[in-house]
This record gives structure tokens, C-alpha cells and sequence, in this order.
């Protein structure tokens, strides 16, 4: 019993945003087009060059068609670059989030099943 | 006064958005008929089958949205729940004609790589509104 309680109670820091991950104001067109089809993924999660990789692709985006029209698109560049991160991008033409160092390093000890779905463990970020 | 004015003209610009799924489905028939000689309605049994279908590609309209698409669906890649698509289940869905173009526009280069016909929105609308809760 005392091991399971241990084990629970070390668990809930490590699932927890907070320390890692600033909040930014909330963006609503942000939320609407990206947070649609995924948790709308903390901009600081990736430097700016690399949301301009994902944003100058998004009608092939990771296989799947996200285009937006340009004034929205104007928006959410803006709003990225504003709050992007300043760590190292992932190689490649569409980088990701889970191929940065900071990503691998925090879920190393993490048994996910599908990394992009981060409310799977990360309650907090359910319905975002 | 001039609160007054602002407030009826944001009014007048909201009501030109907003729409009903009946009014959607109305400019798809519009559409169908000048595109489509033959056309001859909407079918919800033709549009159930397209709906489910896999055109070809790993995925059909179903594999996020649910079928029926009466209750909440998954995005098949990244797990996130879809709020339930047919307008029963939700006053929203369908009520704007921009975003209805837009996602018909992103799914249906997702699961046809091709736009979709009015013919094809139509009968998918037509089986939508059939979709109780």
C-alpha cells in the first residue's frame, strides 16, 4: 500500500506544466484553429524559425490539410514568433515538439502511447 | 447614441454570418444545381455511405468524427476530442458558412485529396440533420 501511495505522490509534480511551461495570454484564433485538431501546444515549446517552418506548410501539416486563410495566418505567425522559445529547433521540415531536447529529456521515464496527445496524462490540458 | 449605432450595426454584421444548417444546405443545392445538370436532391442514405467510407485513404469522415457523429468524436492522430458534428447534438455546428467551407475544404483533402462536390456536401449535411441525438 505505502509503496502505491509513494508512487502516486511522486507522480503529480512530474505530470505538472507549471514549472516548464509559462502561460501566455490565451489566444482565441490560436485555440480555434490549431487547438481544434490537437492541444494547442505552448508556443514556447519550439523557437520562432521553427513554427515559420510549420506555418509556411500548414496545408500539409504533419499529413494532414490545416490551412487557414492569410489574415489568419498573419495572426498566428505573429502570435508564435511573439512567444515562441529560444531552445534549438528539431531538424528537419516539419519539427516537432517531441524531438526537441527539452521534450525527450522531461518524458524519458514516461510510458506514452501517443506523445502528441498530452492530455492523456497532462489533465490540466483537457478540452484545451 | 452612437453606442446604439455601433451595437446595430455589429448586430447586422453578426446576422449576415450566422446561418442555419437548413440555409447551408440551401446554397450547397443552389450550388449543385448550376454545377450539376442532372441533379436530383440530396440523399442522407448516399451521404451515411460517404461518410463512412475510406475513400482510398487511411481515413473516412468517421474516423474522427464517430459514426453516428451524434456524440463526441477523436481525432484519429492526436486523441483530441471533436465536439459532436451533428447540429442536434450542438446549436453551433453549421450555423457558419466560412467555417463550414473551411473544414470541409481541410477534410476533405485529408480523407479524398480532393475538394469535395456540393453534390458531396449536401448529401453529408442532408444525413447530419437526419442524425438525432
Amino acid at each position: 500500500m505505502r509503496p502505491v501511495l509513494l508512487g502516486v505522490l511522486l507522480a503529480l509534480p512530474a505530470l505538472s506544466l507549471a514549472h516548464d511551461v509559462p502561460r501566455v495570454p490565451p489566444n482565441p484564433t490560436y485555440q480555434a484553429e490549431c487547438g481544434s485538431c490537437h492541444v494547442a501546444y505552448p508556443p514556447r515549446l519550439l523557437p520562432a524559425q521553427a513554427w515559420d517552418r510549420i506555418m509556411a506548410r500548414l496545408e500539409r501539416h504533419f499529413g494532414s490539410d490545416a490551412s487557414v486563410d492569410e489574415p489568419t495566418k498573419r495572426e498566428l505567425s505573429a502570435f508564435l514568433s511573439r512567444n515562441a522559445g529560444r531552445r534549438a529547433a528539431p531538424a528537419g521540415e516539419e519539427p516537432r515538439i517531441t524531438q526537441t531536447a527539452w521534450f525527450v529529456k522531461e518524458h524519458r521515464r514516461a510510458n506514452m502511447r501517443n506523445p502528441a496527445d498530452c492530455a492523456a496524462c497532462h489533465s490540466t490540458l483537457k478540452g484545451q | 447614441m452612437k453606442r446604439v449605432v455601433l451595437a446595430a450595426l455589429l448586430g447586422a454584421a453578426l446576422a449576415a454570418q450566422a446561418e442555419t444548417p437548413e440555409q447551408i444546405l440551401a446554397s450547397y443545392e443552389a450550388q449543385a444545381r448550376t454545377r450539376a445538370p442532372g441533379f436530383a436532391g440530396f440523399s442522407a442514405t448516399r451521404g451515411q455511405q460517404f461518410f463512412s467510407a475510406r475513400h482510398g485513404s487511411e481515413w473516412s469522415c468517421a474516423s474522427c468524427h464517430g459514426a453516428p457523429p451524434t456524440g463526441q468524436g477523436k481525432h484519429a492522430k492526436t486523441g483530441k476530442a471533436i465536439a459532436a458534428l451533428a447540429p442536434a447534438a450542438g446549436s453551433e455546428r453549421f450555423t457558419d458558412p466560412a467555417k463550414t467551407e473551411k473544414w470541409f475544404k481541410r477534410n476533405c483533402n485529408d480523407v479524398l485529396s480532393r475538394a469535395c462536390t456540393a453534390q458531396e456536401k449536401g448529401d453529408v449535411l442532408a444525413y447530419l440533420l437526419r442524425s438525432a441525438r
